[in-house]
């Protein structure tokens, strides 16, 4: 971090609305200035705070934007190949059946390359929690067309909009392993404004809840924002995001345990 | 130590000395010739003997991956298959070897390219030594010749990933997979409780956090990690090298050999023998390392030498590099699951080398 960067300066305590998990570490996030991905770590850290989980909890990060996530938390974490996590975690937690184990992965690394690592995961019921990063886009190699890219939407590889005649169309991995007998809970999510970020949290503390009475497979998506790969600012994308992705991604859950 | 006699399939003699060589998990998909390692697991329940996790995967892909998973854990899990598996097994072997990771991948060999036949070859020798997958890595490859070694290989495959950190191959082939022989089984060890320093266990308080990656995005690093990698093999190469001689004193003429290839050499060398001819033969245990310094001594004494392998002709290129020129070396070899008698392999030797 650079040394001109004086934290205390420019942070005044008594203005602080939330303070940086002590699961977060003090390196730079890697990521684009309004990035969801940020916050979507911010939240799984204070999470495994609250619950007291950092000395139990194996984290898996796939390829993608969030390649770098265990330079973000303060956790063990595997980095795993492209598309493997499912794969990776499965054994990390039925070797290590004690653990809190968890997923990142975005929607080109879930829902493309790794379609039936996930599938079979949740197939099985593998008790770990699938965090699933919804933006539309291959982030990290430069906004190029995803699994989950809407129709008509623009990307490196579908400049003139996905057509879905020639390239297919989106597939709705949440709604799809909803269905599946292995998964528990199930939920589409947000991070966008303060009250999708509480209802994110809140989504994840009750996975943790559910992870820890290994009920089976949690998965949580989150439909999240690409501003470089959409070519927005940060604020242009996430009303984009409202108006294009929530109508195709519906927020909410899809599954939920009996009560 | 009191071990025990069994009549086993050379494949099921890796899957019951996987349990006890305290082997905490496995993980497969079934091919032919391989299948009876899953199948005979299943049976046995090792959960129940051991605690031992058996699952099988939705591909190769998966396994190899759960392998990495399991192994970050420092776990000693291991994986089989069969070439086209083991083809598609080779972005995660990479994955594990830049990370340090150890672990047991058995390849039961079948002849190819392609789906190719369900008989034994020896054909992924390139791809067992060479690296396989992306980048510049080695596993550690031994080929055992019977089912004795099947079984042995295993606990020492274990021993030496976890040594070097790095994974190792037990490149073996349908003939070895399949056969029956007797066996001497290791008593059950214990599986260990131990928390490696490297692996991800959880970050205990206080202490620093574990990573498992092979990423590094600074060049100077990545270097600098690549010359740790080699360091690594070369300590290998120093320490690691095991050959078995048959007749080598003597010789005139040296064959070249590894795994069932190598059994049928025996006994071309009995049999050249009781022809009059000095025939020696040197078995290849492990083929990375790969015997450099004895075949280079040994070209000071033959007149040269003949490799044999069930292949189009690929080991026989180390022998060259190793002899550099200073004798003939030829390659004598069958395909496509089609094994080669000792008869064969003396008239080659006659016709190639002796006689040319
Ligand atoms: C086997 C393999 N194929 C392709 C790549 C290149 N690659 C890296 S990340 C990525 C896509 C990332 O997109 P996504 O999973 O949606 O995550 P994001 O970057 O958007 O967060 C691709 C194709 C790779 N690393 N490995
Ligand atoms: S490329 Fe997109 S997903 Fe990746 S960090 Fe930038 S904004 Fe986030």
């Amino acid at each position: 971090m650079s040394e001109s960067f004086d934290k205390k300066s420019m942070i005044d305590e008594a203005n602080l609305a939330y303070k940086k998990s002590e699961v977060m570490t003090e390196n730079v996030l890697s990521y684009c200035p309004g990035c969801g991905h940020g916050t979507a770590h911010r939240l799984i850290a204070e999470v495994i705070e609250e619950g007291d989980l950092q000395d139990k909890t194996i984290g898996v990060c796939p390829v993608g934007c969030s390649v770098l996530m265990y330079n973000s938390l303060d956790i063990d974490m595997q980095q795993a190949a492209h598309g493997r996590a499912p794969a990776v975690a499965t054994a990390v937690k039925r070797l290590m059946p004690e653990k809190f184990v968890f997923t990142y992965q975005g929607d080109g690394d879930l829902a493309a390359i790794g379609t039936a690592e996930t599938l079979h995961a949740c197939n099985r019921g593998e008790n770990f929690l699938i965090v699933f990063i919804n933006n539309a886009i291959y982030g990290m190699t430069g906004g190029q067309m995803a699994p989950t890219t809407l129709p008509g939407m623009r990307s490196s590889t579908s400049p003139h909009g996905r057509d879905t005649i020639l390239m297919g169309n989106p597939l709705k991995m949440t709604e799809l392993v909803a269905k599946l007998p292995g998964t528990y809970f199930v939920t589409r999510q947000s991070v966008h404004t303060p009250a999708a970020v509480r209802k994110t949290k809140k989504a994840l503390r009750k996975a943790v809840e559910y992870q820890q009475q290994s009920k089976g497979t949690c998965f949580i998506e989150i439909v999240s924002n690409c501003p470089s790969g959409w070519k927005m600012t940060a604020l242009q994308s996430n009303e984009w995001m409202e108006e294009n992705m929530f109508p195709f991604y519906p927020l909410g859950d899809i599954k939920v345990p009996e009560e | 130590m009191k071990r025990e006699l069994r009549l086993m399939k050379g494949n099921e003699a890796i899957a019951e000395a996987a349990i006890r060589a305290g082997c905490d998990g496995y993980f497969g998909y079934p091919i032919t010739p391989q299948s009876e390692i899953l199948e005979y697991l299943m049976e046995e329940k090792p959960h129940e003997r051991t605690g031992m996790v058996v699952l099988q995967a939705e591909s190769e892909v998966a396994a190899i991956n759960m392998v990495y998973g399991g192994a970050g854990c420092g776990k000693k899990v291991m994986t089989s298959s069969s070439s086209p598996g083991i083809s598609l097994k080779q972005e995660g072997l990479s994955y594990i070897a830049g990370a340090e990771l150890p672990c047991l991948v058995v390849n039961i060999v079948r002849g190819g390219p392609g789906l190719g036949t369900i008989q034994p070859a020896q054909s992924d020798y390139f791809q067992a030594v060479k690296g396989g997958g992306h980048g510049d890595y080695k596993l550690l490859v031994l080929a055992p010749a019977s089912v004795q070694e099947m079984a042995d290989f295993v606990e020492l495959g274990f021993e030496l990933a976890f040594k070097y950190r790095n994974p190792v191959m037990i490149l073996s082939d349908g003939i070895i997979g399949q056969m029956m022989e007797k066996v001497y089984l290791n008593p059950q060890k214990e599986r260990s409780s131990e928390n490696l320093e490297w692996a991800t266990t959880g970050k205990p308080a206080g202490s620093e956090r574990t990573i498992i990656t092979s990423l590094e995005l600074d060049s100077a690093k990545q270097e600098v990690f690549n010359q740790k990698l080699i360091d690594k093999y070369r300590e290998m190469e120093r320490s690691e090298v095991r050959v078995e001689e048959f007749q080598t004193e003597d010789a005139d003429y040296l064959l070249v050999s590894y795994g069932s290839s190598a059994r049928i050499c025996q006994r071309a060398v009995d049999l050249a023998r009781a022809e009059g001819l000095k025939v020696g033969l040197i078995r290849l245990i492990t083929l990375f390392p790969f015997p450099k310094k004895r075949l280079e001594e040994l070209a000071g004494s033959v007149k040269g030498m003949m490799a044999v392998e069930m292949s189009a002709g690929q080991m026989v290129e180390d022998v060259m590099l190793s002899v550099c020129g200073k004798v003939p070396v030829v390659h004598f070899g069958r395909m496509g699951g089609i094994i080669p008698t000792p008869e064969e392999v003396i008239e080659n030797l006659k016709t190639k080398i002796i006689g040319g």
